[in-house]
């Protein structure tokens, strides 16, 4: 615990910080960096073109810092609601080793730092788009929309999705249509994929005061919208096949890879409140992960191939 | 006083921190100097990369 200790008749106040390195690495939310370094990197590698790999590397670290910083801001802001949900009560702020203005301070100077180091490296789009995204994060998700609308992870989902586009600028200094659907299969993926854990944590989020869609619509209309989002999914996940800009191997994954979500979805639907169900909700939620890193690390390999399909809608 | 606000170790009157506190105040100093040098060669290398042969030429 970090002891704020005041200092007789000087009316001054010191803390003695009792954070670890690990505490600090532990702000960065370092399992949602790795989706973004992921995702991050296939944008930049299939995006036509060469980009130097020392400076591909600084680039993807700058994005990483920059994804460290948003999940640092979002733990300062959300503190309070952070201690009252067993899922993040033990993260470093309320657990009380990190001080909320030391993770104000920490995540300031990474998202300053990382925009410019990415401005200076790659170009100065790439670093506004990532500018824009912590922005997104922090301001539009963290402080608006999570505390007051069930549509928060939709909407929110778009700061999780840039990645690709923030790694393409950095290659290209542009935003590509291959990079936008890349956008588009995070950015869709995002509500099954929560609104499955939501199903399992509604009542952490209804103690929290977090208005999750099971907490404000019911359960029944969270598995009708997850269903929904599945089957919107599914076609979006495999238009970079559909439209040419993967390969066979792409497709047949794709469309393999979403047939299994729309089937849990539909699962998910149909058992309703039951053992089954939950354990149904339990495993698309660990589906979906391997769904997303499945679906770009075979965008990867195609590239990697050099076998573009031939598209076709396109 | 140290300039983190605690006493010298040797005025048991002031703030004395622990064995464990001192330990990871020294963890972390360490991590900041490791972070610092990284980012120092990263600087180096992608200036060389990025100016190529045109680092040797001095302006004038």
């Amino acid at each position: 615990m970090t002891d704020l200790i005041a200092v007789e008749n000087t009316g001054r106040s010191f803390a003695i910080s009792d954070a670890t390195v690990g505490d600090y690495f532990a702000l960065m939310k370092p399992r949602v960096m790795s989706l973004v370094v992921f995702t991050a990197l296939v944008g930049l590698v299939v995006a036509p073109g060469h980009f130097h790999p020392v400076l591909g590397f600084a680039a993807l670290l700058s994005i990483a810092i920059g994804a460290g910083a948003a999940g640092a801001l979002n733990m300062w802001f959300d503190s309070d609601v952070d201690a009252v949900m067993s899922r993040t009560a033990r993260r470093p702020i309320p657990a009380g080793r990190v001080l909320p203005k030391e993770a104000l301070a920490f995540g300031m100077t990474l998202a300053v730092g990382s925009v410019a180091v990415l401005g200076l490296v790659a170009n100065w789009l790439a670093a506004a788009l990532l500018a824009f995204t912590i922005f997104f994060y922090v301001v539009i998700y963290t402080m608006h929309l999570k505390r007051t609308t069930p549509q928060n992870i939709v909407i929110g989902g778009a700061a999780g999705a840039f990645p690709p586009i923030i790694g393409w600028a950095a290659a290209t200094n542009a935003v590509g249509l291959e990079s936008v659907l890349m956008f588009l299969i995070i950015f869709f993926w995002t509500p099954p994929h929560f609104w499955a854990l939501s199903l399992r944590r509604a009542q952490d989020y209804a103690r929290a005061g977090i208005p999750m869609l099971p907490v404000v619509s019911g359960f029944p209309e969270t598995r009708r919208q997850i269903l929904i989002y599945a089957l919107v999914l599914a076609p979006v996940g495999a238009s970079p096949w559909l439209l040419g800009y993967a390969g066979a191997l792409y497709g047949a994954t794709s469309i393999a890879a979403g047939a299994l979500i729309v089937w849990l979805s539909w699962r998910i639907k149909i058992l309703g409140d039951s053992t089954a169900g939950d354990r149904a909700a339990k495993r698309l939620f660990g589906l979906s992960i391997i769904y997303l890193f499945a679906l770009f690390a075979v965008l990867l390999i195609d590239d990697w191939l050099g076998a573009p399909g031939r598209g076709l809608l396109l | 006083m140290t300039s983190d606000g605690g006493m010298d170790d040797d005025n048991n009157n002031g703030i004395v921190l622990t064995e464990e506190q001192k330990r990871r105040r020294r963890a972390r100093s360490i991590a900041i100097a490791l972070a610092l040098g990284a980012l120092v060669l990263l600087f180096y290398v992608v200036t060389i990369v990025k100016l190529g042969p045109g680092v040797l030429q001095r302006p004038g």
